[in-house]
């Protein structure tokens, strides 16, 4: 456990200095979302950092692909490509584009970016995993903003009628958006609801930065026997830097020298 | 009188051919599977063929995700849904990563007829065209439908087909070699050079014949591959004739007119008439007063290349 609880930290560390170095970004999504990419990267998914393209390997898609910071720190941590890389994020001809691009950096199965794309896509790669018989799992993260995308639910519908068990996708549920407070915005709840009236297996995890609650429910989640799962987790946008919690501000920006500075001393305390 | 068939027909037809040599094939439709003709291949192979129901962008969404696992998806609507309603899935989930998806639309132009002016798709090849990693194709009958449906297995990217509902004329018999980028040539002139594509390839020959009574000697080309088009084809064209006329069931912004356009201003400038929809949408009535009110006739070809001739 404190393997896991170390990894995201440094996680989280690299998410706020390649933004800070960017001056660009998504910070506060990205943050929020760490704990479930650690869990699938070091515990849960079956990859090989030396053989991206693995051909029964477990994919993940970004469906949130603004949150690539958290995706790229992963599969830097992972092994995927080199640390120092990280430093390039956004830079004219880096290999981390603002958002991933499966074609430039090894570990990323899908170029996502576009909201409410991703859950789609990764649907279609549940169907092939279907009709060949595998046994791999599709991972897909998906922000609580993005179910406002009509899109998510013309494949939610889908993934239920062609019972695609092998499609487990988070929901990111931070309750904030760029322009502010997603129920003020436009609410997506009850978002639980909503998934189980599309056929969907649902799992509530309430706190999404817990490596415990997370494992359950993924753990669960793998059992379905012939529906998708979504496992809703709450978590706090920005989490672990006190100036950037739950604060719509950090959703798409990045922080000075100053603020990076203060970040980092708050992460490694 | 032609043998006639449409080149939709034509898809679902050959689709069934191909996916017997292609376990990899898979077809998505959204709703309209008796329409496209995918459902012939449904019927060959129920568990290759999915019906998204009417959900277009999720149709191409899918499609890209069975793309990454090493299918050969194709998806059918009809163009006005799938170059429209999905263009920008089509953009950024198969383009984008460059993900080999067929994207086969029906249904496209004026020759909808009756539907009227919501679907008839006007725009489709200027926005496919725009877009990077795409090969745009336009077949002009039902044996260049099937020799573009073989290439586009060959193509490891997006590529898009676009098809008719309506009957049109048997042009090419078997022999017909298509080749990705290259036009064909119909006919043989020295006035004047229509460059057709689609179904405007046999208004094209029959304009070509009127033009020949009135003592113009115009050649015709077939464009069936738009993107790539075929530069030097329509830089030769401009040299030796002078004058060109496009014509295409779309409208004349963006589409092979544009395209012709484009090559003539970097290549080799020459006068220019573009025979399509000019700026309009469509409407309903039957095929043929249709195409006459939108000025997709032979007369319209003949009337366009004595234009072009004249300002030569």
């Amino acid at each position: 456990m404190a393997f896991l609880e170390e990894t995201v930290r440094g996680i989280r560390k690299d998410i706020v200095k390649m933004i800070g170095k960017a001056s660009s970004g998504h910070p506060g999504g990205s943050l929020s979302s760490a704990e479930i990419l650690t869990l699938l990267y070091f515990e849960q998914m079956n990859v090989d950092e030396n053989n991206p393209q693995k051909e029964d390997r477990d994919r993940f898609v970004l469906s949130k692909g603004h949150a690539a910071p958290v995706l790229y720190a992963t599969l830097a941590a992972k092994g995927f490509f080199p640390n120092a890389e990280l430093e390039n994020l956004r830079q004219l001809g880096s290999i981390l584009q603002g958002h991933p691009d499966m074609n430039k950096v090894p570990g990323v199965d899908m170029s996502t970016g576009s909201l409410g794309q991703g859950i789609s896509v990764a649907a279609g790669m549940a169907l092939a995993g279907k009709m060949d018989n595998k046994s791999h799992k599709i991972y897909a993260l998906l922000g609580d903003g993005e179910l406002q995308e009509g899109l998510v639910w013309e494949a939610a519908m889908a993934a239920s009628h062609y019972q695609l068990n092998n499609l487990i996708a988070f929901v990111d549920n931070n309750n904030l958006q760029i322009d502010g407070a997603i129920c003020e915005v436009m609410s997506p709840f009850p978002i639980d609801a909503k998934f189980e009236a599309f056929g969907w297996n649902v799992i509530t995890v309430e706190d999404g930065h817990s490596f415990d609650e997370l494992r359950t429910a993924v753990e669960a989640a793998k059992k379905s026997e012939d529906k998708p799962t979504v496992i809703i987790c709450k978590t706090v946008k920005g989490k672990c830097v006190s100036f950037m919690e739950n604060n719509a501000g950090w959703h798409g920006k990045g922080p000075n020298a100053e603020e990076v500075k203060q970040a980092l001393a708050e992460l490694e305390a | 009188m032609a043998e006639k068939k449409a080149t939709r027909q034509a898809y679902g037809d050959y689709l069934v051919k191909l996916g017997e040599k292609n376990p990899n094939l898979v077809v998505l439709d959204a709703d309209l599977s008796g329409a496209t003709k995918t459902n012939i291949f449904k019927k060959a192979y129920p568990e290759r063929h999915f019906n998204v129901g009417i959900a277009e962008a999720n149709l191409m969404g899918m499609a890209a995700g069975l793309a990454t696992a090493g299918k050969v998806p194709f998806a059918s609507t009809f163009a006005i849904f799938g170059a429209g309603r999905a263009y920008e899935i089509i953009r950024n989930s198969i383009c984008y990563p460059k993900l080999n998806v067929k994207i086969a639309l029906t249904h496209a132009g004026i020759s909808v007829g009756e539907d009227g002016g919501s679907h008839q798709s006007v725009e489709d090849i200027a926005l496919m065209r725009v877009l990077p990693n795409m090969t745009v194709l336009s077949p002009a009958d039902a044996i260049e439908t099937e020799k573009m449906l073989e290439a586009a297995m060959t193509i490891e990217g997006p590529v898009y087909i676009r098809l008719g509902r309506s009957d049109v004329p048997v042009l090419f018999d078997e022999s017909y070699h298509f080749e990705l980028g290259k036009a064909s040539m119909m006919k043989s002139g020295s006035d004047v050079t229509i460059i057709a594509t689609g179904l405007m390839v046999a208004l094209a020959m029959e304009a070509a014949d009127q033009l020949k009574e009135e003592g113009i000697s115009a050649q015709v080309i077939n464009m069936g591959s738009i993107k790539p088009i075929d530069v030097d084809a329509i830089k030769q064209a401009a040299l030796t004739t002078g004058a060109i006329v496009t014509a295409e069931e779309h409208s004349i912004i963006g589409g092979l007119g544009g395209a012709v356009a484009e090559v003539l201003g970097d290549e080799a400038p020459v006068p220019l008439e573009r025979v399509g929809v000019k700026d309009l949408f469509g409407q309903s009535g039957k095929v043929t007063p249709l195409m006459e009110k939108y000025g997709l006739t032979a007369n319209a070809i003949v009337a366009a290349a004595k234009k072009a001739v004249s300002r030569k």
